[in-house]
């Protein structure tokens, strides 16, 4: 639950859909769960809202005074295809509004070329462009194709100064799959070993179900250590994968299996 | 633990497996079970029971009865009884009860499962995904053979009564490569699982029973190897035993059955490397090495027991699997979080400590993470030997427990020495990215089983079993099919040669006005004519007694040299099957010039009729055209696993092969059993016919001017049994076939048994060799070789 990047990436997003969604990353959970579970003064929260640029000021007003980020995806999300300066002016329009944590795409025609330095250079721009918000780079590894490929934009990514590597934008025909999964985290723990930099990872796309996200706990746990099971270096990009927690936190205090509407929706 | 600190902590809670349906299992049984013979739940005699114990709380979970010879007797009566009706149940009858096993065991998976893993001590991780769902495909897979018999093996037939003993470190699993392939192929058994492990194969009899099996095609003796083990090995009315254990043991049951013309499968023990090279993936490697080394507590036969790592990332590869070893969860087999559970009992823990032990003060650095170990219970954390010499003892014996000895190499030659210089040769794994070393590699390692980029991978559809003293025979796949079938002439084989059509005598008679030049045999050693170490000779006769002329009396250190020929030239194995092609067919040409002079030294010899010399010579040039085809021809198969692998069986040579003839026919008993080994690439000492070698010793010079390598061929003339029994007792020789007069057959495979030698032995019964049936053909070609499975898997 503290991991999640509460997610809403949608042509009909409104300001109204994002208050709702800013509300429920505030109280994911129902409180009588919560007092159930012997956690209920801990405040917990979602680990962050994330939005597109537009949606980036409901966002931050909604969470004023908490300390959930809000992320934009962004650089011509989720295809990249865009001119670079414009690529570049849409961070510092989104960190201007607020973002603390940036969501940027690779240029995938670049990677599938072999171009690495130049997305090596594209990535440094977009870190410099973030200024002190947090760079999240989405690979999209559904296009990507081979590990080699992934385990190159890795480390790519990271060479070039990127405080996340992200699998997917959840718009590719292949979401985070665990291989996937392995091979960036490795990557995180090779790179960590080589120049003691600490990069956190995040999973997105098809995440739906409590059950889908143990193996990525455990990934991180064994491959990365449980410092990656904390939200400063462990995220999961979902929408619907709360509902589906809420539902299990239910069914562990009470016994019973629970349903979908018996919880506040986002 | 609260909800609370397991955030604040993030650690793994328990995950326990429930025993409950186990215990209700073996509550039903009141704890206590009987042997299974002749589809009856029998009382062993006297009643003599032994007590199973679960090594991870060492609590007794029940009494299993101890088969006395007696017992062993009655399952063997009734075994036979049952085999002639499970044979002519034909192929389809046995599938739809093979079938009907593999159903049951899907049905029974997790009932197996945690029986297995308390009465082992494996983490039900491994019992549930591992050994019980490749139980129930070897059944499917073997319900799929049973179907298929008839028509992919129309020339063969069951041998009748399998004895099977298993071990305790894969109860279920080895239990069932016995029993599956047995049934297909129409056999019935009679087999014995260990006796620290016997309930899952109880469990077994009891699903065997429920879906109706015929009484007595299963028979299950519980109880103690050297007794009811001992007896199903002796017994004369078993015609074949599968056995799965230590080298040791596997050495004195041959001890025992030799003479007895009992077929015998192998599966020894192991001391496998695990090679890595410094373009592997590393990360992938460390896991590698837990699931070769980690696995089943490293009670694994093929365990990757020995890391050779290039000495450019051995610090780094150490420190990755130092690393990983912090993460591996020792504890209770029945959690599914659990990693290493319990190492089967206090001798199997005494023996690993010992070895540690050994390790240490023999100079290596012994390491272990910072896990605990339950203190109840049988177990012994992972551990790390770094420092090791390959003198060392812990780099020399099997240890079978979760140890690693890590040595280092610095190219790919040295990597092939260091990895073959073992007794053993069971299992190999090679990690490097690059196809083409890998590929290199893989017919260097003298292994049964080479594991590319993967380990510890095994498949109802792929043959598993050993080079050298990790046994022989295979288990899984069609070269494992085999081991259970016999070609249906050899009924035909007779206690007495096959005679010969005969002159009245007066062939030999010469007419010359000047006295014949003599004519000097030698022996032909290493490409060269030598004389004979012993500087005697020995007189050949014909039929009427009359001198024919003189070869050279072979001793021991012609064999011995003759055997350093052989070993010492790898020329003839590495030509490809097109260059021995061309060289075998040059045999022929050379031969068939010299038509004349073989049929008269076959009549002078022998004494046969101008037609039936004629018929031998002319035999003899068309087995070595057959010989010549197969060359290239005698393919191996990818086999059909199911995962993302291509799993190549290769028929390699056996290596150096030694070969006595048949004392009747000269020339095509020499011809039909040089052939087919040169065929297939061994390096052959051969002695001809004891009473007629001089067709032998002239083929040496047919040999010389065909190119053939030296030390590919090698004669040496003698005195047959006791030139076999020199070859059947060097360690040097990785084979020994014997076709010869005298039934020494016992002795050879007691004196073979040392070494694990292949032996193909005539039990004094005879083939006609001029009956292509009996002759040639795929049951050569299958002795001349052995099956190496290669796994290469696929994916990016």
């Amino acid at each position: 639950m503290t991991l999640i990047d509460l997610t809403t990436l949608s042509g009909d997003d409104t300001p109204g859909r994002v208050e709702r969604l800013c509300a429920k990353a505030k109280h994911p959970v129902r409180r009588d769960l919560l007092e159930g579970l012997g956690v209920a003064d801990l405040n917990l929260t979602t680990g962050a809202v994330c939005v597109y640029h537009k949606m980036v000021p409901t966002a931050v007003d909604q969470l004023k005074g908490t300390r959930i980020p809000v992320a934009a995806v962004s650089t011509g999300f989720p295809a990249g295809m865009t001119p670079l300066a414009q690529r570049i002016e849409e961070i510092h329009a989104s960190v201007e509004a607020g973002a603390a944590e940036i969501d940027i795409v690779i240029s995938r025609d670049l990677a599938l070329t072999g171009n690495w330095r130049a997305i090596y250079q594209e990535v440094k721009e977009f870190r410099k462009a973030c200024g002190r918000a947090h760079l999240k780079a989405i690979l999209a590894t559904g296009h990507l194709a081979t590990m080699r490929t992934v385990a190159k934009a890795s480390m790519v990514c990271m060479m070039a100064g990127a405080d996340f590597i992200k699998t997917s934008t959840g718009k590719e025909p292949v979401n985070a799959t665990l291989p996937v999964g392995l091979v960036m985290a490795r990557a995180i723990r090779n790179y960590r070993e080589q120049t003691g930099h600490i990069v956190g990872f995040k999973p997105a796309g098809g995440i739906s179900k409590a059950r889908d996200v143990l193996p990525w706990l455990a990934l991180m746990k064994e491959e990365l250590g449980d410092r990656w099971l904390q939200p400063d270096l462990f995220r999961i990009g979902a929408s619907s994968l709360l509902a589906d927690i809420e539902r299990q936190v239910e069914f562990h205090l009470t016994g019973r299996y629970s349903a979908y509407h018996r919880h506040p929706m986002g | 633990m609260k909800v609370r600190e397991i955030l604040e902590t993030m650690e793994y809670g328990p995950a326990p497996e429930s025993r409950k349906t186990s215990d209700e299992w073996l509550d039903e049984h009141n704890r206590q079970f009987d042997l299974y013979i002749d589809g009856k739940w029998q009382k062993p005699r006297p009643r003599s029971y032994l007590t199973s114990v679960c090594p991870s709380t060492t609590e007794e979970l029940a009494q299993v009865a101890a088969a006395s010879r007696g017992d062993v007797k009655r399952a063997v009566a009734a075994a036979k009884e049952a085999q002639p009706g499970w044979q002519a149940l034909g192929g389809h009858g046995r599938a739809r009860y093979l079938y009907a096993i593999a159903r049951q065991i899907q049905k029974h998976a997790r009932l197996l499962a945690v029986v297995e893993s308390l009465d082992n001590g494996k983490p039900i991780r491994e019992s549930r995904d591992i050994d019980i769902p490749l139980a129930a495909r070897h059944f499917y897979h073997h319900a799929g053979w049973a179907q298929l018999l008839e028509t992919e093996l129309p020339d063969c037939e069951p041998l009748g009564v399998v004895g099977g003993i298993v071990p305790w470190n894969f109860p279920f699993l080895i239990f069932v490569w016995k029993v599956a392939p047995a049934l297909a192929a129409g056999n019935t058994v009679v087999i014995k699982p260990a006796q620290l492990t016997s309930l899952s194969a109880l469990l077994f009899a009891e699903i065997c029973d429920s879906i109706d099996l015929p009484p007595g095609v299963l028979n299950l003796v519980t109880g103690k190897g050297s007794v009811a083990g001992q007896a199903i090995v002796e017994h004369p009315d078993v015609a074949k035993v599968s056995f799965t254990g230590s080298t040791g043991v596997g050495r004195g049951l041959r001890e025992t059955a030799a003479g007895s013309g009992k077929k015998l499968t192998m599966e020894l023990g192991g001391k496998s490397p695990f090679i890595v090279f410094d373009d592997a993936d590393l990360d992938s490697a460390v896991e590698g090495v837990v699931d070769a080394i980690w696995f089943n507590q490293g009670q694994v036969c093929c365990a990757g027991s020995r890391l050779l790592v290039q000495e450019n990332i051995e610090d780094k590869l150490i420190d990755k699997i130092k690393a990983r070893m912090e993460t591996l969860r020792v504890g209770n087999p029945l959690d599914k979080a659990v990693d290493i559970g319990a190492v089967v009992d206090q001798t199997q823990l005494d023996t690993i400590k010992r070895y540690v032990k050994i390790g240490a003060r023999e100079g290596a650095q012994i390491w272990q993470p910072r896990a605990r170990v339950p203190r109840k219970g049988f177990y012994y954390p992972p551990t790390l030997c770094t420092g090791v010499e390959s003198s060392a003892t812990i780099a020399i014996e099997e240890i079978f427990g979760p140890v690693l000895v890590s040595l280092s190499f610095r190219t790919p030659a040295e990597a092939v020495a260091l990895a073959n210089n073992s007794r053993y040769g069971l299992a190999a794994s090679v990690w490097t990215e690059n196809i083409n070393l890998a590929l290199d590699m893989a017919p260097k390692l003298k292994a049964g089983v080479v594991w590319i980029n993967c380990t510890n991978q095994f498949d109802a559809a792929a043959g598993f079993g050993g080079y050298k003293e990790s046994g022989y025979g295979r288990e899984g796949g069609i070269e494992g099919l085999y081991d259970f079938v016999k070609p249906r002439h050899e009924r035909q084989f007779r206690k007495r040669p096959f005679p010969l059509k005969k002159d009245d005598g007066s062939t030999a008679a010469e007419d010359e006005a000047l006295p014949a030049i003599d004519q000097t045999a030698k022996l032909f050693i290493a490409g060269k004519q030598v004389r004979p170490d012993s500087g005697y000779s020995i007189q050949i006769k014909d039929p009427a007694g009359r001198l024919v002329g003189e070869v050279g009396a072979g001793n021991r250190k012609d064999i011995r040299n003759a055997v350093e020929a052989a070993a010492g030239s790898s020329k003839w194995m590495a030509a490809s099957g097109h260059a021995r092609a061309q060289v075998l067919f040059y045999i022929a040409e050379n031969l068939v010039r010299r038509e004349e002079e073989f049929v008269g030294r076959i009549r002078r010899m022998t004494g046969a009729t101008a037609a039936a010399a004629k018929a031998e010579f002319d035999a003899s040039i068309e087995r070595i055209y057959t010989y010549a085809a197969y060359a290239d021809k005698y393919d191996g198969r990818v086999h059909h696993t199911p995962f993302r692998n291509v799993t190549l069986a290769m028929p390699e040579p056996v290596g150096v092969l030694g070969i006595v003839c048949p004392n009747e026919f000269p020339l095509l008993g020499f011809v039909s059993t040089l052939l087919p080994a040169l065929s297939r690439g061994n390096h052959v000492i051969i002695i001809p016919s004891e009473n007629h070698p001089l067709s032998a010793t002239d083929f040496y010079q047919v040999l010389e001017t065909s190119d053939l390598p030296a030390g590919a061929a090698n004669i040496v003339t003698g005195c047959a049994a006791e030139l076999a029994q020199v070859l059947a007792s060097h360690d040097g020789v990785n084979g020994l076939w014997y076709f010869g007069a005298d039934n020494v057959c016992g002795a050879l495979e007691k004196a073979a048994a040392a070494n694990m030698k292949r032996t193909w032995l005539n039990y004094g019964k005879h083939r006609n060799w001029i009956n292509p049936r009996h002759g040639q053909g795929h049951d050569f070609l299958r002795k001349a070789t052995e099956v190496k499975n290669i796994w290469v898997p696929y994916g990016e």
